[in-house]
């Protein structure tokens, strides 16, 4: 969130609000449980850090004193730091993963079911990623970032498939022994 | 088993190919009630039967054992002609490959099931016309299929599939041909459907297609495997997909 707010300013200094009327923009549905103090904590974080400098300006007589925010030079370098880095966030398999083996091996639940499950979960935030996905006007960006929400869980439902597969077949050798 | 509710039920529906050692279950002896208004997608690996169900359950194909149930009526015992009757006016089929008469413009496939069931040209056009609005494709009734994207193609097809009004649509990998654009389209359609009451029953390996359906059924070798209501929230709402509530 820190470094979507710099590169937003690095456009233009801007309020808060106007800040926040572009991340709704840019998110569209997916933006609607955002807190709307967030951007404020955020920006007071970055200008703590050095990061952002506020000033306070006259405004509009029904909005007094709105502060403008602009990247200081630690903010402009920041951005383009955040723009060439290739990080991506890791998916949670791991966990998943030892929890099967941990179930399995304790014999305190059935693997498959488990998969089960996870899956029926995955799958509904599918229908509900998809059904926004479907209100969503063509060619909105909003529906561009739901795309991926969508294309990520197939990901995952495709790898649960093969949970699925290897541990059906452990049962079976486990019967077989 | 085929109370009021239900548009289409089996029962101990089996299908097999072949005898002895070689003997294939395509399906095997499943029960199935799909209530009106009910959007149902069944998905499963190429092979587990799920194509089989489909054609069972529209009269396509005549199963090896078990009862079909359709609008109240058994009809696996139907007689050849009486059972074409009835998928004429009852079912309304939606295929991967799109199925329509290439030599025909968008408009005269979709008159065509209703000229078969026997209605008037005037009535045809009258109902083909609404259809193609519904779809948003009045301005391309005059076109060839080949002059047409397989978005637009496919959204003839579910014109075709719905003109003469029927109790169920049945749908086979409907967006298997198609992108991911022109899978919205055709989606955004059968959404429209579901609002409207339609009942459906779709057979897809997409799992952001069969996420649309209110109910879900995994087959696996013939059987069905699972069968979850979709419906509800995961409870955390959009913004928990991309991780904004923290």
């Amino acid at each position: 969130m820190q470094d979507a707010v710099l590169a937003m300013l690095a456009k233009e200094p801007s309020h808060g609000y106007g800040l926040r009327a572009r991340l709704r923009r840019s998110l569209g549905p997916l933006g609607e449980s955002m807190n709307p103090g967030q951007i404020y904590v955020t920006l007071a974080r970055l200008e703590k850090a050095g990061l952002v400098v506020g000033e306070r300006t006259d405004g509009l007589p029904e909005r007094p004193e709105r502060k403008v925010y602009a990247l200081t030079a630690a903010g402009q370098q920041r951005v383009s730091a955040w723009l060439s880095e290739v990080s991506w966030p890791k998916p949670d398999l791991a966990e998943f993963h030892l929890k099967l083996a941990a179930a399995a091996a304790a014999r305190l639940a059935d693997p498959v079911e488990l998969v089960g499950a996870q899956r029926r979960e995955l799958l509904r935030r599918v229908r509900e990623a998809q059904r926004a996905a479907l209100a969503e006007p063509v060619g909105s960006p909003a529906g561009l970032l739901l795309e991926g929400v969508v294309l990520r869980l197939q990901a995952d439902l495709r790898w649960l498939e093969a949970c699925e597969r290897a541990w059906s077949s452990t049962d079976d050798e486990g019967e077989g022994a | 088993m085929n109370g009021p509710a239900a548009v289409v039920g089996v029962r101990g529906l089996a299908k097999h190919h072949g005898q002895g050692q070689s003997l294939v279950r395509a399906v095997d002896a499943v029960d199935l009630e799909v209530p009106r208004g009910q959007m149902l997608a069944v998905m499963g690996p190429s092979g587990c039967g799920k194509s089989t169900l489909l054609h069972l359950l529209g009269g396509l194909e005549r199963p090896s054992g078990g009862e079909v149930w359709l609008g109240g009526r058994r009809v696996d015992t139907l007689s050849e002609r009486a059972l074409a009757r009835l998928r004429r006016r009852s079912v309304g089929f939606v295929f991967q490959a799109f199925h329509l008469v290439e030599e025909l413009s968008a408009a005269e496939n979709v008159e065509l099931p209703v000229l078969l069931a026997g209605g008037s040209r005037r009535e045809a056009r009258r109902r083909a016309g609404r259809l193609l609005e519904r779809v948003g494709l009045t301005g391309r009734a005059g076109h060839l299929p080949s002059q047409l994207s397989g978005g637009q193609r496919q959204r003839v097809a579910v014109a075709r599939a719905m003109v003469n009004d029927p109790l169920i649509v049945l749908a086979d990998e409907p967006t298997g041909n198609l992108d991911t654009a022109a899978t919205l389209e055709v989606l955004r359609i059968f959404e429209e459907l579901r609002t409207a009451g339609q009942t459906l029953v779709m057979v897809t390996h997409d799992e952001r297609v069969a996420a649309t359906a209110d109910r879900l059924i995994s087959m696996r070798d013939g059987m069905f495997a699972d069968d979850t209501y979709l419906a509800g929230s995961h409870g955390r709402g959009l913004g928990g997909l991309i991780g904004l509530d923290g």
